[in-house]
């Protein structure tokens, strides 16, 4: 066996080494064997295990903590393949530059090759589940234009996967899996550790609605079809400090930011945030005894919000005017518009099983597994370091 | 005028009438909500600190601030004098400016002078400042346990806590922000 790497220290003919990967050993010269008694050996320094200098040339640069994530973040990838693999899921990889990036009225797409590149891969990902495929999943870049801080960046790595003829139960059970699973893989433990907490993600985790949560924390009844102004009249009693004429979802988000999401991020456990207000159902569908509520859930683990899921909307009609909603708002905002994807609507015409699908920070992910407290942290490069 | 876009540490903005300085700031996104730039932002004037949620699109007035070097004269009467090197033109600022540190300040002592609208409104000093010790008890033998200090007067007449071992005519450096020791610096 051989060594390769930066010699830390040399006494006699024994070398202290640190490999490429980051890993110490100690080298002898040849012709010593394993076993071998040397006697009066001087020891010129001992290091502990990452006590250890940092590598001080040019091209070593890359620091310590910075190597191990990006292992981490390589062993994540390859439990999340596995994961899926052995749930017998389809990877496919569909395009990453489309001419429809999505109308989400708060998310911008960033250009390029006469297109944009993809802000999530849904729409075609969508496609697929009506073109037949019943269980697929997707790692992938998406982009958001202007995303830039603790927990965003504006490229980043999406974990997408859909389940057609399934509901969202079965997706919140892939979620706990998912992550238990990475988490193990990466750390060894069933625990996040993460800012002197230590908080487990053996499933099942609580589950709790976005009515109760606002109930509970805000101090807010939210009805779900109440107008603008009176949500405002709500977040107001609540402490929150709003402009009068602040739209629905601007009021909701302000009181959900101030007072709801620093309580998800105190608690010792992760949390399944469901049954969100039909005026945020985005692409999900609404339930069918409720009409005021959406199928959608977000997975909150130590503050950081992990991943969103909708049951789809498979109904091409309300899709469309909802598209058109959403050109109309991106309008008003003075945003650019984008087009409707006419092929998404299309397929939604020739029948979408009822699916439930979700997109997961895969970054997000590893931050938690590695207990980093940012984004930058686990990336090979931000985009301040190009 | 700023937007979301200018938002960075140290940038001077102008709100009700208040020169403010964003000492912190953090991109907030809720998921398929609108973002934000959570800021906090210092007083320049008084010092007190204030937490705004600023939207993309939404903008921020500059402040008409500036910075100049200048050099410390003299005290007179609770009142400092700087001067500014470049065109010899004087500022008078009061010493409560500086806070407790004013008492370390000697003579020629480069400092940042922060001007509002033309009107000196605050003074920095460097960090760390060197000064000899002019008067100290030496310290007592067998008290040396744990971290023991003892009173020493520096040259500008202030008096800081130093251990034991530091002797009149040592130089020590003190951290101008605590008022604080910090090190013997040996004299070359």
């Amino acid at each position: 066996m051989s060594a390769r790497g930066r010699v830390l220290a040399v006494n006699g003919g024994i070398a202290i080494v640190r490999s490429e990967r980051g890993e110490v050993h100690v080298a002898a010269q040849p012709g010593w064997r394993a076993g071998d008694l040397i006697d009066d050996l001087a020891v010129v320094r001992a290091y502990d295990a990452g006590d250890y200098p940092e590598p001080t040339t040019e091209v070593a640069r890359m620091p310590r903590p910075r190597i191990e994530a990006l292992h981490a973040r390589a062993k994540a990838l390859a439990a999340l393949r596995a994961f899926f693999s052995a749930r017998e899921f389809v990877e496919v990889e569909t395009p990453l530059l489309v001419g429809s990036p999505g109308l989400e009225i708060h998310l911008d797409a960033v250009t390029a090759g006469g297109g944009y590149l993809i802000t999530s891969p849904e729409y075609q990902m969508k496609r697929l589940l009506a073109g037949g495929f019943e269980r697929i999943y997707q790692v992938c870049r998406c982009f958001r234009a202007g995303e830039e801080g603790p927990h965003h960046s504006s490229e980043f790595t999406m974990v997408e996967w859909y389940r057609a003829y399934a509901d969202l139960d079965a997706i919140i059970k892939d979620t706990e899996a998912l992550v238990h699973t990475v988490v193990r893989a990466v750390s060894g433990s069933s625990a996040v550790k993460i800012g002197g907490r230590s908080i487990d993600v053996t499933p099942p985790w609580p589950r709790m609605s976005v009515r109760e949560a606002m109930r509970r924390w805000a101090g807010i009844e939210l009805a779900g079809d109440e107008s603008a102004a009176e949500l405002v009249a709500k977040v107001r009693i609540a402490g929150v400090g709003v402009a009068d004429d602040t739209a629905w979802d601007d009021a909701f988000f302000a009181a959900f930011l101030a007072k709801v999401e620093p309580a998800i991020a105190a608690l010792e456990q992760p949390l399944i945030l469901e049954d969100w207000p039909a005026p945020l159902a985005a692409l999900a569908k609404r339930k069918p005894t409720d009409p005021l509520t959406a199928l959608r859930f977000e997975a909150y683990v130590a503050g950081i919000e992990l991943a969103n899921a909708f049951g789809e909307l498979t109904d091409p009609v309300e899709q469309r005017a909802r598209f058109v909603d959403d050109q109309r708002i991106r309008r008003d905002r003075s945003r650019e518009v984008y087009p409707i994807d006419e092929k998404l609507l299309a397929a939604l015409a020739e029948g979408l099983p009822p699916s439930a699908g979700i997109a997961l920070g895969f970054d997000r992910l590893v931050m938690l597994a590695t207990g980093s407290d940012s984004i930058a942290q686990v990336l090979a490069f931000t985009a301040a370091e190009l | 005028m700023y937007d979301t876009s200018d938002i960075r540490k140290g940038l001077k903005v102008l709100m009700d009438g208040n020169p403010w300085t964003i000492i912190e700031f953090q991109f907030v996104k809720p998921g398929k909500g609108a973002a934000f730039t959570r800021t906090v932002f210092k007083n320049l004037l008084n010092g007190k600190t204030k937490e705004m949620n600023i939207r993309s699109g939404e903008k921020l007035e500059p402040a008409n601030v500036d910075q100049r070097e200048m050099q410390f004269l003299y005290k007179e009467a609770g009142d400092l004098v700087l001067m500014d090197q470049s065109n010899y033109e004087q500022v008078t600022v009061s010493a409560e400016m500086v806070g407790k540190a004013a008492d370390l300040m000697k003579d020629n002592l480069p400092c940042t002078v922060l001007f509002f609208n033309e009107r000196a409104i605050d003074v920095t000093l460097p960090t760390f400042i060197f000064l000899e010790v002019t008067a100290s008890e030496p310290g007592v033998r067998g008290d040396t346990s744990g971290n023991v200090q003892k009173p020493a007067t520096v040259e500008t007449g202030a008096e800081v806590m130093v251990p034991l071992f530091i002797r009149i005519g040592d130089t020590i450096k003190i951290d101008t922000r605590t008022h604080e020791y910090v090190e013997r610096v040996n004299k070359l």
